[in-house]
């Protein structure tokens, strides 16, 4: 992979993509042989968001590969709270780390960060603009229960303000995929996620309904539709219930739908699912060890 | 010289921005930082006949050759927009604007969550688009209102 930073998924060709995949699966198949290839080696988490699985399986990844990681921590016990500038942060902790991963409120703010410094640097999502290495393991997640080839996917929820759901709608282009779109009006892709789509020729189509399309859904990739976007609370419970997955919801699905969900979950699927073959959102959530081992390698040396 | 581009005087040295959209001449005004407190001697023609655009507007600038940078923004509120300069009393230039493949520190990006609108050493970006622009930031794309984004 020839980057120097993974800043959006739009950046990432096929090629890219099917190479981290590859090498997550070789980590995967025996994790021994890449212990201590980084030894040594330090990764600076940069978290202004909370995170829990971005963050620990960052963390883990890098252990497993034998190095260590430097933690900004918390905002309020950093140096941010004093009115620090996020390009003075970054351009001083390249200088304790061999490679940054940074989660941050403010879109494009990874895209700001990359241009001043010199260490490979990691977008762990910007406010509601992209998450590239968790759109990596989805599309890990993706190929070994459903494959790419002929895929009809449902990306359903938040999907204005959804991150998650932007980076792997433009990874998706990549591939012989069918992208249908499931939210109320008010939250339907932004216009700059469309613009892309159409640019790229995806077949895309956009539905308020998920009756109009799970039965003919390989995966259905489900987000959580957040109480705080919308303005007064009524509105937000009239969409909410229509967009919740519980076993009755699934009678009219295919017995080999994928269900997806890049967690955390409130209620958007009910925990009878998980027990279903449909579930694999924790196996999802697995997979971000050993993806972002092959992510982390591949940028920090591997076969450059 | 037709009755249409008399009812502004003409100038001795300066620019003179021909065939812009009828209604944008305040706004091209903005953008090459023209408020009438330099001294400079401007004129303003808004909604005269036009053969091509049907109205327009027209601005003459006193003592001024506008920058390249000008020129780029400009083109993305009047695309039709015209740029004479004119020297002792003569047109020595006379072009279209062309519309860049980016305009820098000259747009505020309206996405108040973008990192541009922080207090980070960084200028907005933008991508010129066919019908509007997007910043390279935050990937925002803006179609309408651009006059609105001029950084003051």
């Amino acid at each position: 992979m020839r980057q120097d930073h993974i800043i959006s998924a739009k950046q990432l060709s096929r090629g890219d993509i099917e190479e981290v995949l590859d090498r997550a699966a070789d980590i995967a198949e025996d994790p021994g042989a890449y212990a201590d290839r980084y030894e040594g080696t330090l990764l600076g988490l940069l978290f202004f968001e909370p995170s829990t699985r971005t963050k620990m399986s960052f963390s883990a990844a890098m252990k497993r590969l034998g190095g260590d990681v430097v933690d900004m921590g918390t905002v309020e016990s950093s140096s941010v709270k004093k009115g620090e500038s996020l390009a003075d942060t970054v351009r001083v902790v390249e200088g304790y780390a061999d490679a940054l991963v940074l989660r941050h409120p403010s879109e494009g703010s990874a895209k700001m960060a990359g241009e001043f410094v010199d260490v490979p640097l990691i977008n762990a999502g910007d406010g509601a603009g992209q998450h590239p290495t968790q759109t990596l393991l989805d599309l890990y997640t993706i190929r070994e229960n459903a494959g790419f080839e002929d895929l009809s996917i449902g990306i359903m929820g938040d999907l204005k303000y959804g991150r998650t759901v932007h980076s792997l709608a433009h990874a998706l282009t990549n591939f012989d995929a069918r992208q249908h779109f499931v939210s109320p009006e008010s939250l339907r892709l932004p216009r700059s996620v469309r613009y892309d789509l159409h640019e790229a020729g995806a077949e895309v189509r956009e539905h308020t309904d998920l009756d109009e399309v799970l039965p003919e859904l390989d995966v259905l990739y489900v987000t959580r539709i957040q109480q705080e976007r919308f303005p007064d609370e009524d509105e937000y419970r009239e969409v909410a219930g229509e967009y919740q997955i519980g076993e009755d919801t699934l009678a009219a699905a295919r017995d080999d739908l994928t269900i997806m969900h890049p967690l955390p979950r409130v209620d958007e699927i009910a925990h009878g699912v998980d027990d279903t073959d449909h579930a694999t959102y924790f196996q999802q959530a697995h997979n971000g060890v050993p993806v972002r081992m092959a992510i982390l390698d591949l940028l920090l040396g591997g076969d450059r | 010289m037709s009755d249409h581009e008399l009812r502004v005087s003409k100038i001795r040295n300066g620019t003179v921005i021909d065939h812009i959209a009828g209604g944008q001449a305040l706004n091209v005004l903005a953008i090459v930082g023209i408020d009438g407190s330099g001294g400079d001697a401007v004129s303003v023609g808004m909604n005269v006949p036009s053969d091509r655009l049907g109205q327009k507007d027209i601005v003459k600038v006193e003592g001024r050759e506008l920058s390249q940078d000008e020129v780029d923004v400009l083109s993305l509120i009047a695309p039709a927009a015209t740029i004479n300069i004119v020297r002792d009393f003569d047109v020595v230039e006379k072009h279209r604007v062309e519309r860049p493949d980016q305009v820098v520190g000259v747009l505020e990006c309206p996405n108040r969550h973008c990192i541009t609108t922080e207090d980070e050493p960084v200028q907005s970006r933008f991508e010129v688009l066919e019908d509007g622009v997007r910043c390279e930031f935050c990937d925002t794309i803006v179609r309408e209102d651009l006059a609105e984004l001029i950084v003051d």
